[in-house]
């Protein structure tokens, strides 16, 4: 069972009114603008379950906005960031999805592009109390809390990677606390998380790219 | 040091002569690797935000997101002023600042979850009534903090603090624990005296349904909150005048757990029962229109 500290008892500092419809989900989004890794220019929310359904009274979709532009939980600048969005010329929609009805309740899934033009979707859950799961990244199913330190490798599925990625990391002398990998289909893109008790150094993203069927490195600081 | 449930907890704290919170803070300290130092400051910051969110009810005028709660601590105050307030003052502010603390959460301000946003008021609401009845420090609250942060780990690892799985007796009936164990070690009482205050409220909050108007954290939570301060004066006082519990919080625990399971779904906030389906709050809410 994963360590329970007692901050996460007395817990989140967060802008009200709800930990899982506000303080998660601007966990969520200020996690996928980190993995964008740039500015993001635009955004579109789509909201399953009681995201869905009660958004604008728990200020969901202002949290959101908020997480996008690198707000934390406990950021009041929140309140307000539908007006700092307009301002700064970030352009949102907010999509509500009441037809699929099997995903988990409080669910997003936010598309964006960077300043720089990069694209990027990633899904997440609000699974209570500010807790939150990335779930998907560009349609391909993952699982990471962001509570940890977080190296995302977008890669082509061939042998010697992920040991590539390991010896990076361990050459560094960093502990792994949780490695998972995913794939699309045997030999098309796969994703490896691998999250870490330490901070991670930006150089680490660098020799990961080193290997040839390494396309893509983010790195996620909890 | 770490321990998986309140006999073990009363255990570490008779072996090594220390209190619940002492246990809690050094818990922390050797499980995270962080400093003494950090993790009080850390406490430090979250006493600092329930003040100002306690108080801020208080100066500012605040409309809440969904329109059903706003400016109930201001006449609680007005009230209290006149002198005849029905509870006593120690109660009489601790209802004005949980309500207060939930006000401020309804308008999108600065919380901490304590150990939901939809409880947040109980425990600050309990311990500056505290402070300012019987003066203790900031410290002495800083302290009480790990105290009840103590109970409501234990509700978070071995039943659940979630609305939509227990009910409100998980998220209002766990932060009245929390106050009610935090309260008594203030007042000088032994680690069993607090883990006897947190089982009573568990007794006596068992089976409390989570039926927010609209889904939305202000109505009838705000009022909860209240009760939940008044469920924690009540079971620190049973504590502190000596009268053991038949029944240990470990039990009260599981057995919160069980009934909270065994709630029907539309009474564990999906708005769909209770409070929230009476014509009044479907007449206030508009939001199935």
């Amino acid at each position: 069972m994963a360590f329970i500290s007692v901050f996460e008892v007395l817990g989140p500092n967060m802008v009200g009114p709800s930990s899982s419809h506000t303080a998660g989900a601007s966990a969520i989004a200020y996690l996928a603008q980190k993995m964008l890794g740039e500015k993001v220019k635009s955004a579109s929310f789509t909201l399953y379950g009681s995201f869905a359904k009660t958004y604008r009274g728990h200020g969901t979709d202002r949290a959101l906005i908020g997480g996008i532009m690198g707000y934390e939980t406990d950021d009041t600048r929140i309140r307000k960031s539908f007006e700092i969005a307009d301002s700064l010329g970030i352009s949102y929609q907010f999509i509500e999805n009441h037809e699929d009805t099997e995903v988990y309740p409080n669910t997003v899934e936010i598309a964006m592009t960077g300043e720089n033009g990069r694209q990027m979707t990633v899904r997440g859950e609000s699974i209570g109390g500010g807790k939150v799961r990335i779930v998907g990244i560009n349609g391909v199913e993952v699982d990471f809390s962001g509570e940890y330190s977080a190296v995302i490798v977008i890669q082509q599925d061939k042998p010697g990677v992920v040991a590539h990625i390991t010896k990076c990391i361990s050459d560094r002398k960093i502990n792994i606390a949780f490695m998972r990998l995913f794939r699309e289909a045997k030999g098309h893109t796969a994703y490896t998380i691998v999250e870490s008790d330490g901070n991670l150094p930006q150089e680490i993203a660098d020799e990961i790219k080193q290997n040839e069927f390494v396309r893509d490195v983010m790195i996620v600081q909890a | 040091m770490d321990f998986k449930n309140a006999k073990e907890l009363l255990s570490l704290c008779m072996e090594n002569d220390l209190s619940i919170s002492q246990v809690m803070r050094n818990r922390e300290i050797i499980q995270t690797g962080k400093s003494q130092r950090e993790v009080y400051s850390r406490m430090a910051k979250a006493l600092s935000i329930m003040k100002t969110s306690a108080h801020s009810a208080i100066t500012e005028d605040l409309k809440s997101m969904g329109g059903l709660i706003g400016g109930e601590a201001k006449k609680l105050q007005a009230y209290q002023s006149q002198g005849k307030n029905i509870c006593g003052n120690l109660l009489s502010k601790a209802i004005m600042y949980a309500m207060g603390v939930l006000e401020v959460n309804a308008t999108m301000g600065v919380i901490v979850a304590a150990p939901t946003a939809g409880s947040c008021g109980v425990v600050p609401g309990m311990l500056l009534a505290m402070q300012e009845e019987y003066g203790f420090s900031d410290s002495q609250l800083i302290d009480a903090l790990f105290n009840a942060g103590a109970i409501g780990y234990l509700a978070m690892r071995n039943a659940t603090v979630a609305g939509a799985v227990g009910g409100c007796q998980a998220e209002v009936g766990v932060a009245s624990a929390m106050a009610a164990s935090a309260a008594t070690e203030l007042m000088g009482g032994s680690p069993q005296m607090c883990l006897a205050a947190a089982s009573t409220v568990l007794q006596n909050m068992l089976g409390l349904v989570c039926d927010p108007v609209g889904g939305l954290v202000e109505y009838p939570c705000q009022n909860r909150n209240a009760s939940g301060v008044a469920n924690a004066l009540i079971a620190s006082e049973i504590a502190l005048a000596g009268i053991p519990q038949l029944i240990p919080f470990d039990e009260m625990l599981d057995t919160m757990y069980a009934v909270g399971k065994r709630i029907p779904m539309e009474l564990r906030e999906t708005a769909m029962g209770g409070c929230a389906t009476t014509p009044s709050a479907c007449a206030a809410c508009g939001i199935c229109k």
